[in-house]
C-alpha cells in the first residue's frame, strides 16, 4: 500500500477470543486487524509485511547509537485506577530506554491472549497503548499475538520490545556515579504498588490512590539539557527506590546516604503502609525516575525537572558519599541510621 | 499523619533519649554488665531496628530479643506436617504469608506450592472460610499460627463455620501462648533478663493480668509497650525507673490500647474454642508445659489434626534442627545473632536456615535488613 492512504482493515464480530483467532486464518486476520493493526496504524512506518522497515533517524546517522530493550507484563488486575497493562508495556518500554539516554522510537506488542478473553478488553488495552505511544512520542510498528487455552495464561500477557537512538556523545550510567553527586527522584514514591494492591480488593480497603503510570522520556531531556554531567538513572520499578539504589550503589561500588525526611510521601500512601505493614521504599512505581547529577548541575535539573508535569514535584533525596561501596543507608528521622537493603523475594507477585 | 507523627516525634525523642542515658547506670547498667532488657514481641524487634533505636542509646543497656516471633519459633515437624496436608489433592491450604517461606525438613510452602500443592495466601481466617463456600468438594485448611492476638479471628471463623454448617473448612491449630514460655526462660539458670518490654497487641486481648508471675514470682519488671519509636523509648525508661528504684511492677504503657482486663469478648471466643494443651514444641526452646492451644472436642470436626492424622495427634516427634544452628540461643538471650557461625554465611533472608531469618520479625532477619551490626562491623 502506498504510504499516507490508510488501509481498510477487517472487522471481526467475535466478542472472545477462541482458540479459532489463534489459528492463522480468517477469524484471526480479523481479530488482529480489527483490534490491533487498525489502531497502531501508522502512515509514515505502516506497512503490511512480516516486519516494520525503519529508516535511520539523523540523529543515528550522526554518530548516535541504538538502544535496545524488551519487557514483559502480566500485571493483575489488568487495569486499574491511573492505568492498565497497555499502558504499563508501552511506558514500561519506553523508560526504560529514557533512562539510557536514549530517545525512544519504535515499538514491538506481543500479546498472548487466554482462551475466553473479551474481545472489548483487547479494544480497551490497544486503544490505551496507542494514546501511551502518542504520549510518548514513539510507534508500534510490529506486533504478534498467540491465543492459549483456558488457564494456560490470566487473560492477557504483552511483551514490548523498544529500539531508541542515543545521541553522539551521551554517556549515562552508574559507572559514571562519583560521591558527593546528588540523588533526586521526580516526584511522590509508592503509588504503583499501593494502587495495585488495593485494585485486587483482596484488603477490603478503600483508597483513592492512583498509579504514577507515566513516561519518563520528556523529563529525562529536560534535566539532561539543565544538567548535561548527569551521570546515571533508573526508573524505580519493581522493589521500589530501594532496588534501583542498591542496583546503582552496587554497580557503582559507591554508598549512598537517603534522608529520611527528605523523602517524598504523600500521607494517603503513608497511612497505607502503617495499616499494611509495608516499606514505601520497596513499593514498585511506574514513573519515578532516579537521577544521579553532579552537586553543581543539581539546582538547575531539579528546576527543569519541576518545569516538566512528570518532574513537579522533584526533589533532592540524598547523596553519594565515601565509605563502604555498595550500600545504602538511611538517616533516620532520629539521626539513627539504618541499612537500607534489596526485598527478599517478592513483596507482590504480578505488580507488572 | 495524625496519631502517627506524634509518636515519632524527634525532639521527644531526644529527651527520653537523654533521660534513659541518665537511668541507666541508676539502675546499675555499666558497658561491661549491662542492663538486659528483653522485648518479647517481634514487632518491637523490627521496630527498635527499623528506627535504628539500638544504635542511639546508651552502651549500658542491651537489648535481648524473646520468643515473640510466631513463624520463628514453630517447629520444623509442623511445617512438615502442613506440607503433608497441604499436598493431598482436595485441600487447598490458606496461610498468612510470612509462613509460606519458612523451612521444613523436606521443603517449605512456597516450594511445596511451586511443586504443584494447592497453596493459597491469604489475609485472613475468614478469607479461607471463604473459598470454603466456594469450593465445597475441596478440602479448605487455615494454617492458624500465632499468639493471643490472633487467636480470637481464628476462633470465631470456627464458630462461624460452626453455625453456618461449613463442613469442609479445617483449622490446623499452631496458636501459642505467651506467657508459659516466659516462665520457662525466666527458670532457665543461665537467664539474665533484667526486664521486659511486654508484648502490646497479645495484652489488648489478655490484658495485663498474665504477666504478673514476672514481678510476682521473679521479681522482674515488666513494661506493656506501644509500636511506635517513643512507646518504646518510654517503655525502656519505664524498666530502667523500676529498677532504679529497686521495684518490680507490671506497668502499661500502651495505655491507649491496652486494658487492665484486656478485652473479655475476645477472652471468651478463644475459651469457647481452644483448651490448652499439654505440651507444644518451640522451635529453640523445646517442648514447653501448656504453652499451645488445640481445639476443644465440641469443634473436633474442624480440627486438622484429626482429620488428616498429622502433628500431637499423630504422636510425631520434633524434627531435628540444622547443624550448627544458634536460633535457640539466640531466642533465650544468650547469643546475639551475629555469634551465630551460620550468620549472613549459610543463612541469610533469601535462602533461610533457622526460622529467626524467615520472618521480617525475627531478630536474625532485622539484624541482617537493617544492619546494625554489619555497619558497625565496617566502621
Amino acid at each position: 500500500m502506498k504510504d499516507g492512504t490508510r488501509p481498510t482493515f477487517h472487522r471481526t464480530k467475535a466478542t472472545r477470543v477462541t482458540l479459532a483467532h489463534g489459528g492463522g486464518g480468517k477469524a484471526m486476520r480479523d481479530l488482529v486487524e480489527d483490534v490491533f493493526i487498525s489502531t497502531f496504524y501508522n502512515a509514515q512506518t505502516g506497512t503490511m509485511e512480516d516486519q516494520a522497515r525503519l529508516m535511520p533517524p539523523p540523529e543515528l546517522l550522526d554518530g548516535g547509537r541504538l538502544a535496545f530493550t524488551t519487557d514483559g507484563f502480566v500485571v493483575d488486575p489488568l487495569s486499574f485506577p491511573g492505568g492498565d497493562i497497555g499502558k504499563l508495556a508501552v511506558y514500561g518500554t519506553v523508560n526504560d530506554l529514557a533512562v539510557g539516554g536514549a530517545v525512544p522510537k519504535w515499538l514491538s506488542a506481543s500479546f498472548i491472549i487466554e482462551e475466553g478473553c473479551d474481545v472489548d478488553i483487547l479494544r480497551g488495552v490497544a486503544a490505551s497503548m496507542r494514546d501511551a505511544a502518542d504520549r510518548a512520542g514513539v510507534a508500534i510498528v510490529t506486533g504478534d499475538t498467540k491465543v492459549v487455552a483456558k488457564g494456560a495464561a490470566d487473560k492477557l500477557f504483552v511483551t514490548t520490545s523498544g529500539i531508541g537512538i542515543i545521541p553522539r556523545g551521551r554517556d549515562i550510567g552508574a559507572h559514571r556515579v562519583r560521591p558527593d553527586d546528588v540523588v533526586i527522584v521526580n516526584g511522590f514514591l509508592g503509588h504503583h504498588g499501593a494502587a495495585i494492591l488495593a485494585a485486587r480488593g483482596d484488603l477490603a480497603l478503600e483508597t483513592d490512590i492512583v498509579s504514577d503510570c507515566a513516561p519518563l522520556n520528556g523529563l529525562m531531556e529536560a534535566a539532561l539539557t539543565a544538567a548535561p554531567n548527569l551521570r546515571a538513572a533508573r526508573d524505580a520499578t519493581r522493589g521500589g527506590l530501594a532496588a534501583a539504589l542498591n542496583e546503582i550503589a552496587a554497580s557503582s561500588a559507591t554508598r549512598i546516604v537517603l534522608e529520611e525526611t527528605a523523602l517524598p510521601l504523600r500521607p494517603e500512601i503513608r497511612g497505607f503502609c502503617e495499616i499494611l505493614g509495608f516499606d514505601p521504599l520497596y513499593l514498585a512505581n511506574e514513573g519515578t525516575l532516579v537521577l544521579f547529577v553532579p552537586p553543581e548541575e543539581a539546582d538547575a535539573a531539579l528546576s527543569a525537572m519541576r518545569a516538566v508535569p512528570e518532574g513537579k514535584d522533584a526533589v533532592a533525596i540524598g547523596k553519594v558519599s565515601q565509605g563502604p561501596a555498595g550500600r545504602v543507608e538511611m538517616r533516620t528521622l532520629f539521626g539513627g541510621s539504618r541499612i537500607v537493603d534489596m526485598l527478599v523475594g517478592e513483596q507482590l507477585p504480578r505488580i507488572c | 499523619m495524625k496519631y502517627v507523627d506524634e509518636f515519632r516525634d524527634p525532639i521527644l525523642a531526644r529527651h527520653l533519649i537523654a533521660h534513659i542515658e541518665k537511668l541507666v547506670p541508676l539502675a546499675g547498667g555499666t558497658e561491661e554488665k549491662p542492663i538486659a532488657i528483653m522485648e518479647i514481641c517481634g514487632g518491637h524487634t523490627h521496630a527498635i531496628f527499623r528506627y535504628g533505636l539500638d544504635r542511639l542509646l546508651p552502651a549500658g543497656l542491651e537489648f535481648l530479643h524473646g520468643p515473640g516471633c510466631p513463624v520463628c519459633v514453630l517447629p520444623m515437624s509442623r511445617v512438615d506436617d502442613c506440607i503433608e496436608i497441604a499436598e493431598r489433592k482436595e485441600v487447598i491450604f490458606t496461610t498468612f504469608g510470612d509462613a509460606m517461606r519458612v523451612p521444613g525438613t523436606r521443603k517449605s510452602l512456597m516450594q511445596a506450592k511451586a511443586d504443584g500443592a494447592d497453596i493459597r495466601m491469604v489475609y485472613s481466617p475468614l478469607d479461607a472460610l471463604a473459598l470454603a463456600r466456594k469450593f465445597p468438594d475441596r478440602q479448605v485448611v487455615f494454617f492458624g499460627l500465632g499468639f493471643e492476638t490472633t487467636m480470637p479471628a481464628t476462633a470465631l471463623t470456627v464458630l462461624t463455620a460452626a453455625r453456618d454448617g461449613v463442613s469442609n473448612f479445617f483449622l490446623f491449630c499452631n496458636h501459642i501462648l505467651v506467657p508459659p514460655p516466659l516462665r520457662a526462660l525466666l527458670q532457665d539458670p543461665q537467664m539474665r533478663i533484667d526486664g521486659f518490654i511486654g508484648p502490646g497487641h497479645v495484652s489488648m486481648i489478655t490484658g495485663a493480668k498474665p504477666y504478673r508471675f514476672i514481678a510476682g514470682e521473679f521479681g522482674k519488671p515488666l513494661v506493656i509497650a506501644g509500636f511506635e519509636p517513643l512507646d518504646l523509648l518510654q517503655s525502656i525508661s519505664m524498666v530502667l525507673e523500676q529498677l532504679a528504684e529497686g521495684r518490680a511492677e507490671i506497668e502499661n504503657q500502651y495505655a491507649r490500647l491496652v486494658l487492665e482486663d484486656g478485652n473479655p469478648q475476645a477472652m471468651a471466643a478463644i475459651d469457647t474454642v481452644f483448651e490448652p494443651r499439654d505440651s507444644f514444641d518451640w522451635r529453640g526452646l523445646g517442648e514447653i508445659d501448656h504453652s499451645g492451644v488445640k481445639i476443644r472436642p465440641a469443634y473436633a470436626a474442624y480440627d486438622a489434626e484429626q482429620k488428616f492424622g498429622v502433628g500431637y495427634g499423630a504422636g510425631k516427634t520434633a524434627g531435628r534442627e540444622p547443624d550448627g544452628c544458634r536460633c535457640g540461643d539466640v531466642i533465650k538471650g544468650l547469643a546475639k545473632p551475629t555469634a551465630c557461625p551460620k550468620f549472613g554465611t549459610e543463612c541469610l533472608p533469601e535462602q533461610p536456615l533457622g526460622a529467626l531469618m524467615v520472618s521480617s520479625e525475627g531478630a536474625c532477619a532485622a539484624y541482617y535488613q537493617y544492619g546494625g551490626v554489619r555497619q558497625e562491623a565496617a566502621e
